[in-house]
């Protein structure tokens, strides 16, 4: 089975999700921390787009519900607080490129290849299309956590975060048409309260080491005690 | 394949080298218009063209042949790579050797040429040209390969005409790849024509310029040949980008009224484009050089991002 058997809604939703994932590797190319924030809202409103398309399509109404929220808390409080923190922090007009953009950009594609090659036996178990979708959603957790690898800025890493939590949420929707509410629900305050927890961090480890570059905690352990 | 079709197919690649100018023109007077000029009259690339060739051509004492000839060769390559891009139809015998293996050669073919004539007369600014446009050349090829097979897995043809018949045939699909093929297609043909981000085409300034420091020692006919080239090399990538992606409207026969259709959409097409262009060049600046890299890394990644939504997304299991 493929694309062009799909009803258009369903195309609609391939395109949106190919769309995320590529909003992904914005984020991570992003040098300036106010435009990766943005990149990570427009990611929060095409998951969003997601989810209304399989709510509308599969008649299931609690996801209406669950992509409002998706769209209040990932498309515009999340965004608006990490904003409001850098720009509490100064940071922004902060900007740190990547030291090597076209390797992190070839491990990211090779990681979209890996979690492809993993789903490769579901997708092939299934007989719905939009399965693959769930290969786009792994890739966008990957490189989610790619980019918590190589960025050493606190708040690039926590939207690194956020958005392999976008990811989840990606798979879970195309997949299974969404999780029962109450677990949607725990997930996206979970995710609030990090966000908070966050918050709170980013003034510490700044009060303490002076910067937001988390690469500057290992060098603090070695003189201490016995100077 | 009959020899009205070789006449109609002639006809084409004679439409090609008589619409270049006038699209050129085009997106100069659309340019002007939205920087409250008045602009040059929308036929004033002709006019150039035409003092061009009444011209003495003046040749530098350290020429050689090659900086004659390369001209010629330029021109008949970037000709030959237009002429095989259906323009108005899909049917004509063209359309066999319409292979974009075969287009980008002939495009790396001409660019060949014009980096060794920009070398051969040994001025600083023509190497500095020459330089800077293998360099860029050598990182859009790959993006541009990468875009086009994306087209080329999905119809199972490396040919430009079968992918159009193929796209006609099948409507109303909502192709993620394409998308992503596009937009990667588009940064390329911003890089390889020299628009701006990438080049300034209506500069001289020195230190900025690519493809105006290769053709600096030319004029006469030789620079009327170089400037045409250019020209028609921004009506290929224009019609490609038109023709492939939005082929709707694209005669696939050869009758009277196929062509005349196939001729109105692709006006239409083309001058819409070049209203796009202009309005991407008067809102944008141009890069530094050494960021174009990171542009045209873009696009591969677009590129590569298409082929791989491709296959993970559109190819069911």
């Amino acid at each position: 089975m493929s694309l062009e058997h799909l009803p258009l809604l369903q195309q609609f939703m391939v395109v949106l999700a190919a769309m995320a994932l590529f909003t992904s590797f914005v984020l991570l190319e992003q040098a300036r921390l106010v435009s990766a924030i943005h990149a990570f809202a427009w990611q929060g409103v095409l998951v969003t787009l997601v989810t209304l398309v399989v709510a509308s399509s599969g008649g299931q109404t609690h996801l209406f519900f669950s992509a409002a929220l998706t769209l209040g808390l990932k498309a515009l409080f999340i965004p608006w607080m990490l904003h409001r923190l850098v720009r509490t922090l100064e940071l922004d007009r902060h900007s740190e490129p990547l030291q090597r953009p076209a390797l992190v950009i070839m491990a990211a594609v090779a990681l979209v290849i890996f979690s492809y090659w993993l789903v490769l036996p579901i997708v092939q178990q299934e007989l719905m299309f939009t399965r693959n979708i769930v290969a786009v959603s792994l890739a966008v957790v990957l490189i989610g956590l790619l980019m918590m690898v190589v960025r050493q800025q606190a708040v690039a890493q926590v939207l690194g975060f956020m958005s392999m939590e976008n990811g989840l949420f990606l798979a879970a929707v195309s997949a299974t048409g969404g999780m029962p509410l109450i677990v949607e629900l725990g997930v996206a305050f979970d995710v609030l309260v990090a966000m908070v927890l966050f918050g709170v961090f980013f003034f510490q480890i700044r009060e303490s080491i002076d910067t937001l570059d988390v690469d500057r905690m290992n060098r603090l352990t070695e003189r201490g005690d016995d100077a | 394949m009959s020899a009205s079709s070789w006449v109609l197919a002639l006809l084409q690649a004679l439409l090609y080298a008589a619409l270049a100018p006038l699209l050129a023109g085009w997106v100069r007077k659309v340019k002007a218009r939205l920087q409250n000029r008045r602009g040059a009259p929308l036929l004033q690339p002709y006019r150039d063209l035409y003092k061009l060739f009444a011209k003495e051509a003046r040749m530098a004492h350290t020429a050689s042949l090659l900086f004659r000839a390369a001209p010629y060769i330029v021109f008949i390559a970037v000709w030959l790579a237009a002429s095989a891009v259906p323009l108005l139809t899909t049917g004509l015998p063209t359309a066999a050797i319409a292979d974009v293996i075969v287009i980008a050669g002939l495009l790396a073919l001409a660019r060949f040429f014009l980096a060794l004539a920009g070398m051969d007369v040994g001025t600083a600014f023509g190497g500095m040209g020459a330089s800077r446009e293998m360099f860029v050349s050598a990182l859009a090829e790959p993006a541009m390969l990468m875009a086009v097979f994306t087209l080329a897995m999905t119809a199972h043809s490396t040919n430009l005409a079968s992918v159009v018949d193929y796209q006609l045939a099948s409507h109303d699909v909502l192709r993620p790849s394409y998308m992503f093929a596009l937009a990667g297609l588009v940064l390329v043909a911003v890089a390889e024509t020299g628009r701006i981000p990438v080049d300034n085409p209506a500069t001289h300034l020195e230190l900025t310029m690519i493809h105006e420091a290769m053709i600096l020692e030319y004029s006469g006919r030789h620079l009327a040949l170089m400037e045409w080239a250019a020209q028609l090399k921004l009506l290929l990538y224009g019609t490609l980008l038109a023709n492939v992606f939005f082929p709707w409207g694209v005669a696939q026969g050869t009758g009277p009224s196929a062509l005349g259709q196939g001729l109105a959409v692709i006006t239409l097409k083309l001058a819409a484009l070049g209203v796009v262009l202009a309005v991407s060049e008067t809102v944008l600046t141009k890069m530094r050089l050494f960021r174009v890299p990171a542009f045209l890394d873009l696009a591969l990644l677009l590129a590569l991002l298409g082929l791989l939504s491709h296959v993970i997304l559109e190819v069911g299991a």
